[in-house]
């Protein structure tokens, strides 16, 4: 099968994208950029070939290329089923990485400089702690469980470090010890490729969907057609065509200059492919905003950027959280239950508290300042886009902000005071966008 | 001042091909023009010379040139080769540390920061003080300031003169007599005081009649861009085939010389059908034709170069390349008028334009040019350039059809300088244009 | 404390016409004869004398604290705030009252401004008013009397009014006397700071910027008799002398802050353009030839004037004394070229007299006092202490 594939090497995320001969998005992978580029660069590449067959896999089942005999599932079952198989699946990586973890933790105690008496309970701790951090994400990757960090580090680190802190002794093994260990090993846990693979994970996927009774009222025969389906989708040879890399770290990618594509272009023509009726979009990301114009081919016909100052992106919000100790992602909620909107001169990072401060002290309710702080970020934004050209219908907004219900309800009243009533496109996977374009890129290219 | 400047001959016993002999002559006779500048600065003492520190646009170097005992100084190509040779960044925090605010001009913190460490020039000499601030206050507001401290550094006299903003876009009579007078009654008797010599007209009118020579070849070279492809970039290279007219040497011999070989040069490579030549070469087959405006970012001007011709990307006109005088739109020095000419030319400064005409200006260099770019480099330290340029940007997409580009810098101040930043933008815009043509053909 | 209804009146009305950015006020004085014109002018100085004497009502404008929606597209990050209000309130009609503006040279970025506006207003008025910078005697008297004629002439056309010599003459007394009466108050405050405060003062220059002098002249003079009926309280504040504020003008919060952190505001340079000329326009002989040499021989020794064959920061060394003040607070706009240059040499000859001085910078839209409050409350009390050895 002939695929593109577009990377997008973020300054915190790299991203994969694949794509079909007919525009189809087949798979996406995400990583954290760590680092160390060449690694997050595969990851993010096995994961989004992993995703390729499984949508290969979901496309093959559901068309009726295979038949499921005499035990056929109903369509809406065997989504289910699938949803599970593919939690299943992520199960089997999670699990083969934290075998990892515990292997390199064993071996760090036996060469660190940990105290000989101690070595022995902080390995009994530790295998403990493993277990139950095996034991607990069964429970993580349930069907329908709550939506959770794609990330190994953050899944495994929570859960560690809860672990850590009710294992340890103050006269024996002590939390900072257990930390210490992982701190020490988690970095190159990240750093080894391991197989996590669809290959050698999709067969113990399969067993553990089946089993325990799992087969959810599929025959037997349906079992083995399953089973021969996905041998089948494992053997479709995925073929790259081409490939584009975008981002922060483009340079980095292992690729001849004419396949590397700018942001901003791979930005423009990724939300276009989204949203095929884009005229104008921002992206608002943790370090830089950027405001597009595209023609209908998705072509960027102008953009304007901020300057070498982060006032008004992500990581003033970021600023923000940390001066009320909260959480980034309560920052939206709670500025939306906000009476009035409190007026926000500085959306410079420098400036942020002490103004966020004042407020505060003058008696104004953090509801009504959050509400403020978020109009002040868009009202940068405005003015990125008025340099850009203003904003036509239709218009897509991306990047992490995209996220915060108040930064959005804030662009669009401004948007229709400024522009008039405007389609507002926001995708639940726009952190991909750039990746998007890079492979639509990377099929253009060919093709043309 | 002309009889200073040491003559090179062309060393006819090397044959090298001949390109490259020619692009070396241009090039060692600025070279040398410069060096023997700086070695009579340093000998002024000796010489009895006397010393003007006056600026560029608007500078009236034929009037200095013609006592044969003043030397002039200029305060921002001191800074700006200061800047070249990476020595600006603790000289502009020296002034800080003076008390001088993050928010000003760059090119008078870097100029106060040299006088606070021995005022050692940038090529290694020491400038000497004023005996004279020829304050020649035209199209920048901050030539007053930056002239009111140095006052108070040197304990030097000013003499002022105020040329008129073409606001409403024309010169009047009376802005003319204005010029006229000042320079008149308060330049020309400061002159003589500081030089101990009569005035003499005659010697003023030679040196104009120089300056003309010299400019009808400047601008040969300068409009030689607007073939395709075009054999000079007129914005980076410019920044070396400006220097002498706008500085020092105009109305000299020497200037005479360096633009007939430059032309020459120039005509040479039109004819081989050759492009500009960058710091690394001969440059790549042109891709990008652009119109620059805004001033070069100094501290960083070879890596900001680099950026365009990796990219094949040739400056074919720009705005900078006028900030001592718009040669091109048809004015010349006319040793039949001196004084009057010498008042026009002030006017005629880039930056002492009004935003319509600079509007008109650019628009009509993107079509007369054949430019698939607009480019603004908005200068921090540089309001006069700056503020405003983001409604030129607009307008003259608008009135051509073809999408700017903006990216912000610094002058001397190498805290304004983002590589990674000014590049993503490059970039992004050069591809940009390149599917832009995609996309129509 | 009985209540001084002359004083309140006052009072709310300079608030109400400080609020007015909408210009209603404009609106309503263009609307009681057919044909009247207004035209708005930026900050520092324009002869306003000479729209007065065609029928027209001068408008100062020197931005506002609001909302920027609009205005930020058109300036980078590194430029001022008051062209970024100023455009704001030109888009979205803020300013519709106005048949023109006139930009006077002050620095570049307002040099600019009236560039942009010739482009984005194409329709109205717009001026860009070189006033000279060469102050040597007999030298640009003739270049500035043109200019003014050309002014002069413009607002003929505009107005439909010829300027008679007689009708300039009676403009110029009338500003002259409102220079008077603004002189007076200054006097006053540096004489008695409890019994005028800065704020009240700023609010009644401010209220000049949109009636006509006249009613300006009346409103200063009631407020000079309503003053002293009052009784208030004289505290022991250090007295101190504002600078750097020449152009874009500070929130009212902040002139709050450093009252209320102990200092007495006893010399300003708020609305400057009212006391510009420090001397009084001659009222006899020819009329234009009389402001353009006042300017030239009176201009007030400010940042945007350039300060020839004299010490820098003599003049504010002088005004020091004068008004008894004891230590300068230096407090300049962001990014404000003109202030920013001038500190160091203005504070030097501060330095040099013995003055204490202190220095912050702000913006229109300073939305935090906080921490000048703690600067200049610490500042006052260093004076105070310094001043008991």
């Amino acid at each position: 099968m002939k695929l593109y594939l577009g990377i997008d090497l973020g300054s915190t995320t790299t991203k994969a994208v694949v794509m079909d001969a007919n525009q189809v998005i087949l798979g996406k992978g995400i990583t954290n950029s760590r680092s160390n580029y060449d690694t997050a660069c595969a990851i993010a590449q096995n994961e989004a070939f992993i995703d390729t067959r499984f949508s290969l896999f979901r496309r093959q089942m559901s068309t009726g290329a295979v038949e499921l005999g005499t035990g056929a599932v109903e369509l809406g079952n065997l989504e289910a089923f699938l949803t599970g198989l593919e939690a299943n699946f992520r199960l089997e990586q999670f699990l083969r990485q934290l075998r990892h973890l515990t292997e390199i933790s064993m071996a760090e105690i036996s060469k660190g400089r940990v105290d000989q008496a101690l070595r022995t309970p902080l390995r009994d701790k530790l295998e403990q702690l493993f277990e139950e951090i095996a034991v607990e994400a069964l429970e993580w990757f349930r069907p329908g469980a709550a939506k959770r960090s794609d990330f190994f580090r953050d899944l495994a680190g929570n859960a560690y470090m809860r672990g850590a802190e009710a294992l340890a002794e103050p006269d024996g093994v002590t939390y900072d010890m257990l930390v210490n260990v992982y701190d020490k090993c988690i970095i190159r846990v990240e750093n080894t490729l391991l197989d996590l693979s669809l290959e050698g994970n999709m067969g113990k996927a399969l067993d553990r969907s089946f089993g325990d009774g799992g087969r959810d009222g599929l025959s037997e025969e349906a079992e083995a057609e399953i089973r021969s389906a996905a041998d089948q989708v494992l053997d479709i040879s995925l073929e790259v065509l081409n490939a584009v890399g975008t981002g922060y770290g483009r340079a980095r990618l292992p690729f001849p200059k004419e396949r590397i594509r700018s942001e901003i272009l791979c930005h423009g023509l990724g939300a276009h492919t989204m949203f095929p009726g884009t005229a104008t979009v921002l992206d608002i990301g943790g370090q830089d905003t950027k405001a597009i114009q595209v023609d209908p081919e998705g072509i960027v016909t102008s953009f304007q950027m901020n300057d070498r100052c982060a006032a008004g992106c992500g990581r003033y919000l970021g600023y923000i959280a940390d001066e009320l100790n909260m959480g980034v992602q309560e920052l939206g909620p709670l500025a939306m239950q906000a009476n009035k909107s409190v007026r926000i001169n500085s959306t410079c990072t420098v400036f942020a508290g002490a103004e966020l401060r004042e407020r505060l002290n003058n008696g104004e309710r953090r509801e009504d300042i959050l509400q403020g702080l978020h109009r002040a970020i868009i009202l940068r934004a405005m003015s990125l886009l008025a340099r850009s050209g203003g904003i036509e219908d239709e218009f897509t907004f991306t990047g992490g902000v995209a996220n915060n219900e108040a930064a959005v309800h804030a662009l669009s009243t401004l948007v229709e005071e400024n522009y008039g009533k405007r389609k507002l496109n926001i995708s639940a996977n726009s952190i991909y966008t750039g990746a998007v374009g890079a492979a639509l890129f990377a099929l253009r290219n060919v093709a043309g | 001042m002309s009889a200073q400047v040491t003559r090179i001959k062309p060393e006819a016993d090397q044959p090298l091909p001949g390109n490259e002999v020619q692009k070396e002559r241009s090039m060692v006779l600025q070279k040398e023009m410069i060096a023997s500048h700086y070695k009579a600065l340093a000998a002024s003492a000796e010489t009895g010379c006397k010393v003007v520190y006056t600026f560029v646009p608007g500078n009236l170097n034929e009037l200095i040139g013609s006592f044969d005992n003043l030397l002039p100084v200029h305060p921002e190509i001191n800074a700006l080769q200061n800047a070249m040779r990476k020595r600006t960044g603790k000289m502009v925090l020296e002034a800080e540390k003076l008390g001088h605010s993050e928010d000003v001009c760059a090119y008078v913190k870097a100029d106060i920061g040299m006088a606070r460490s021995g005022n050692i020039g940038p090529s290694g000499t020491r400038i000497p003080d004023p005996h004279l601030l020829l304050l020649s206050y035209t199209g920048c507001f901050t030539f007053l300031k930056w002239f009111e401290l140095l006052r108070e550094e040197y304990n030097a006299p000013v003499a002022m003169l105020h040329t008129p903003y073409q606001g409403d876009g024309i010169v009047t009579d009376s802005m003319r007599a204005y010029m006229v007078r000042q320079i008149k009654e308060e330049v020309i008797p400061k002159l003589e005081k500081v030089s101990g010599r009569k005035f003499d007209i005659d010697k003023l009118r030679e040196m104009l009649a120089r300056s003309r020579q010299a400019e009808d070849d400047l601008v040969a070279v300068l409009e030689s861009a607007k073939n395709v492809p075009s054999p000079i970039d007129a914005y980076f290279g410019a920044v070396y085939y400006i220097g002498p007219i706008f500085s020092a040497f105009r109305g000299t011999e020497a200037a005479v010389e360096y633009y007939r070989e430059l032309r020459k040069e120039v005509e040479a490579r039109l004819a081989a059908g050759q492009g500009p030549v960058t710091p690394e070469g001969e440059m790549g087959p042109e891709r990008y034709r652009l119109v620059v405006e805004g001033p070069p970012n100094w501290t960083s001007f070879r890596d900001f170069w680099k950026m365009f011709y990796d990219e094949g990307a040739v400056v074919v006109a720009s705005s900078y390349a006028k900030v001592g005088g718009l040669y091109d739109q048809g004015f010349r020095h006319d040793p039949e008028h001196p004084l009057e000419s010498l008042a026009d030319y002030c006017f005629g400064c880039y930056t002492n334009l009004n935003l319509p005409s600079r509007v008109a200006l650019l628009s009509k260099y993107v079509r007369e040019y054949q430019a698939d770019g607009f480019l603004i480099n908005s200068i921090k330290s540089c309001n006069s350039f700056s503020a405003g340029q983001l409604l030129i940007l607009r307008e003259v997409e608008q009135r051509t059809g073809i999408a700017g580009g903006f990216v912000e810098s610094d002058l001397v101040d190498p805290r304004y300088f983002s590589g990674a930043n000014i590049k993503t933008r490059m970039e992004s815009y050069f591809q940009m244009i390149e599917q832009k043509r995609k996309g129509a053909a | 404390m009985k209540k001084n209804k002359a004083l309140e009146k006052i009072q709310q009305r300079c608030q109400a016409l400080y609020e007015d950015l909408n210009l209603a006020t404009v609106r309503a004085w263009k609307a009681e004869a057919p044909g009247r014109k207004a035209i708005g002018f930026m900050p520092v100085y324009i002869p306003r004398e000479i729209l007065h004497a065609a029928g027209i009502l001068p408008v100062g404008l020197m931005g506002a604290d609001i909302e920027i929606i609009r205005g930020d597209a058109y300036f980078q990050s590194y430029i001022c705030h008051i062209p970024r209000s100023t455009i704001e309130m030109a888009v979205n009609g803020s300013l519709d009252a106005l048949d023109g503006v006139i930009f006077p040279s002050i620095c570049d970025v307002i040099r600019n401004l009236s560039g942009m506006w010739k482009m984005m207003f194409p329709d109205k008025y717009s001026k860009y008013l070189d006033l000279p910078q060469n102050f040597t005697p007999g030298l640009a008297g003739e270049y500035y009397i043109a200019e003014l004629r050309t002014l002069a002439a413009d607002m003929e056309r505009l107005s439909g009014h010829r300027i008679t010599d007689d009708a300039l003459r009676e403009s110029i007394r009338l500003y002259n006397r409102n220079r008077e009466l603004v002189l007076e108050l200054y006097d006053l405050r540096a004489e008695k700071p409890w019994q005028v405060r800065t704020v009240e003062l700023y609010l009644l220059l401010r209220a000049g910027n949109l009636l006509p002098v006249e009613e300006h002249n009346a409103m200063l003079e009631a407020y000079r008799e309503a003053i002293e009926g009052e009784e208030r309280q004289a505290l022991d504040n250090s007295r101190i002398v504002l600078t750097g504020a020449f152009c874009e003008q500070p929130p009212l919060g902040l002139i709050h802050t450093i009252e209320r952190s102990g200092c007495y505001i006893v010399d300003d340079d708020f609305v400057l353009g009212s006391r510009f000329l420090t001397a009084p326009i001659p009222e006899e002989g020819d009329p234009v030839a009389n402001i353009a040499q006042t300017f030239l021989d009176h201009a007030m020794e400010t940042p945007f004037v350039y300060i020839a064959e004299k010490e820098k920061g003599e003049a504010l060394v002088r005004q020091c004394r004068r008004r008894r003040g004891e230590g300068v607070i230096f407090s300049a706009a962001s990014f404000c070229d003109p202030a920013l240059l001038d500190q160091p040499m203005v504070s030097a000859a501060v330095e040099r007299e013995g003055i204490p001085y202190t220095e912050f910078k702000y913006a229109e839209n300073t939305g935090q006092f906080q921490v000048i409050k703690e600067q200049t409350g610490t500042f006052s009390d260093s004076i105070k202490l310094w001043g008991n050895e």
